[in-house]
């Protein structure tokens, strides 16, 4: 990309050599945000108490509504690129889209790309579990959100500037939603407090991945880019260490500020868990079923 | 010279004939309640039970759009039965015993939400029929007499009119595509036509609670002439859709000014109702797992509650 204006009119962040770094990186934040929605629109319509039906599925608007931002301008991007830029990326273009002769647009990222195309964090494709390891998988993703978005607001791409800062509101009420359910959970009765420690062990193996630069992070941040998920992991451990504290809960061994031994890897470079075969499944079925028409 | 004596049965009917709202703490017959409470708790339960055919196709909507969307209006429909249950519980009955008068198969809710939603139009599908036959029926509701059930049905018609557009555009969007989301279209509505001309329920002459209801203006409306204004209307915009509804005695009438229709089989309408729908045995099953499965979760809510507030007496003292 050598042009400094994307086809929104927003400024890029952009070296020449930086843009496809830059097209990843925001296919990353957009597969992390649509993949957790589509979780947790699982819920919808068998949430334990209609209160808190009406509440994930209000995390999930929001999530879906994050991901369009990041999947359109993500495609706004791809557009944009050289010919040689398209080719630096186009391991993560899907193979459909490249015969409909037309603009990429959200919905071909979306729905269209082979599963290791995928760039989510693993933490967000597994199995919705019951309300314990939903809420406490929402605290951990919302709680690194927020200060990953708390970074990106402050970043010279305006675009991803822009969403980050429109995004940082709904967040900071996930954070604050799904933290005072764990409280609840962990405080409340034997039982919730023994599923809460259950979905703990779980999910931590999950959590180092977040703090972990992929290789397209690692290009923007020799380029500067301004953000970089290893200098949030002391605040993020702070704030569930805060949480957990009030709900009695107590880090699996090998957990905590000395980190687990051991944590599971690989969805940010596109490689995934079992279990994000069967979603994609379901989520892409009508696109791939009948490619390219409007819906 | 003494006051008149007025008796409360008195009261309550002036305030019918005079279009005054009667509230919760007024005096009411216990069959006027009871009517209420059976009615409003029905249209609850219709809410929460609408939520599972759409919520189907939520995991497989077909973009991010039309995801969100069809995500949005599934909450709404929470949002419906959260407002009809508080509605409700002003007259006296609470919402876990609905809950369980629902479980139970005491109380009923809206037979169509047993049909089963096998295609992307029946998405479309249900929005433009079920929710448009929900507004014919709930526009009037509006103005029903007990104060809390017309305000809520106001919030409620609100967001359904919006609901109905929503459904029509899906479908205008499929009517506009290719072939085969055409016939999509087309095989929805020609699933979901005759269920929805039932959702007005059975013939004037064989419905058993109407004629109370209409004294007391709940009602204000027969059933079938909620019906008939429904296929005129429908039978209009079929056409802009281009879609041919399934019935071969449709024509407009110029003596009676409405579209005349064929007979409605009330075999399956009471069969469906009685439990024999396609979907009655799994949709009652998904509310009642998700309750069961929630049980823990509302106890640690509860229990957490009690504790806090402990620790708080504590402090204080």
């Amino acid at each position: 990309m050598t042009d400094a204006q994307n086809s929104t009119g927003l400024s890029i962040f952009s070296p020449p050599e930086g843009a496809p770094a830059l097209f990843s990186y925001t296919l990353h934040l957009a597969d992390t945000a649509l993949i957790l929605g589509q979780r947790n629109s699982e819920w919808c319509g068998h949430g334990p108490v209609l209160e808190q039906d009406i509440a994930i599925t209000n995390i999930s608007l929001d999530l879906l509504g994050q991901s369009r931002n990041f999947y359109q301008y993500a495609a706004a991007l791809y557009n944009d690129f050289s010919t040689q830029e398209k080719e630096q990326v186009n391991h993560y273009i899907p193979r459909l889209w490249k015969a409909y002769n037309r603009e990429i647009n959200e919905d071909d990222l979306a729905f269209l790309r082979d599963e290791n195309q995928y760039l989510n964090l693993l933490l967000t494709e597994l199995p919705k579990g019951d309300w314990a390891q939903t809420i406490l998988r929402e605290l951990f993703i919302s709680a690194f959100q927020f200060y990953q978005y708390s970074q990106l607001q402050n970043i010279s791409d305006a675009a991803l500037a822009a969403i980050a800062e429109k995004s940082i509101k709904e967040v900071t009420y996930h954070v604050r939603w799904s933290s005072e359910w764990v409280i609840r959970l962990g405080d409340g009765t034997a039982e919730s407090n023994r599923r809460l420690q259950q979905a703990l062990t779980e999910l931590w193996p999950y959590t180092g991945e977040l703090f972990i630069p992929a290789s397209y992070e690692m290009q923007l941040i020799k380029k500067g880019f301004g953000t970089d998920v290893r200098s949030i992991k002391n605040n993020w451990l702070k704030k569930v260490e805060a949480v957990f504290t009030e709900a009695t809960l107590s880090f699996p061994s090998g957990g905590g500020r000395e980190g687990a031994s051991w944590y599971q890897q690989g969805g940010k470079e596109g490689q995934h868990t079992e279990y994000m075969g069967y979603l994609l499944a379901e989520m892409q079925y009508l696109q791939k079923t009948f490619p390219n028409v409007v819906w | 010279m003494r006051m008149p004596v007025l008796n409360a049965e008195t009261i309550f009917d002036d305030k019918i004939n005079a279009e005054i709202r009667i509230e919760p703490k007024d005096w009411m017959p216990e069959k006027y309640r009871q009517t209420l409470i059976r009615q409003i708790s029905q249209h609850a339960h219709s809410e929460i039970v609408g939520m599972l055919p759409e919520g189907n196709w939520i995991t497989r909507a077909p973009s991010l759009k039309r995801k969100q969307i069809l995500l949005a209006k599934v909450q709404d429909e929470a949002g419906h039965g959260l407002y009809l249950y508080s509605a409700a519980e002003t007259l006296g009955i609470s919402r876990d015993e609905m809950i369980e008068q629902l479980h139970s198969g005491k109380a009923k809710y809206s037979s169509i939400f047993n049909y089963p939603t096998l295609t992307w139009a029946d998405i479309g599908a249900i929005g433009w029929l079920v929710d448009g036959a929900a507004i014919m029926n709930q526009v009037p509701l509006c103005r029903a007499s007990y104060g809390p059930y017309s305000r809520a049905m106001i919030r409620v018609c609100k967001e359904e009119s919006f609901h109905q557009r929503q459904g029509f555009e899906i479908l205008l969007v499929l009517c506009q595509g290719t072939e085969d989301q055409k016939k999509m279209a087309q095989d929805a509505l020609n699933r979901w036509w005759w269920p929805s001309l039932m959702m007005f329920g059975p013939h004037d002459s064989d419905s058993m609670h109407s004629e109370q209801s209409m004294k007391w203006k709940i009602k204000r409306f027969s059933n079938d002439e909620l019906r008939q204004r429904f296929v005129d209307m429908i039978a209009e915009q079929a056409k802009v859709l281009d879609l041919t509804l399934p019935d071969a005695d449709l024509k407009w009438n110029e003596v009676r000014s409405h579209y005349d229709f064929g007979k409605i089989n009330w075999e399956e309408f009471w069969n469906v109702v009685n439990g024999n729908g396609p979907c009655n045995k799994q949709r009652l099953e998904a509310r009642k797992n998700a309750w069961n499965d929630g049980a823990w979760v509302r106890e640690a809510a509860a229990a957490h509650a009690e504790k806090r507030a402990i620790r708080n007496t504590v402090k204080v003292a």
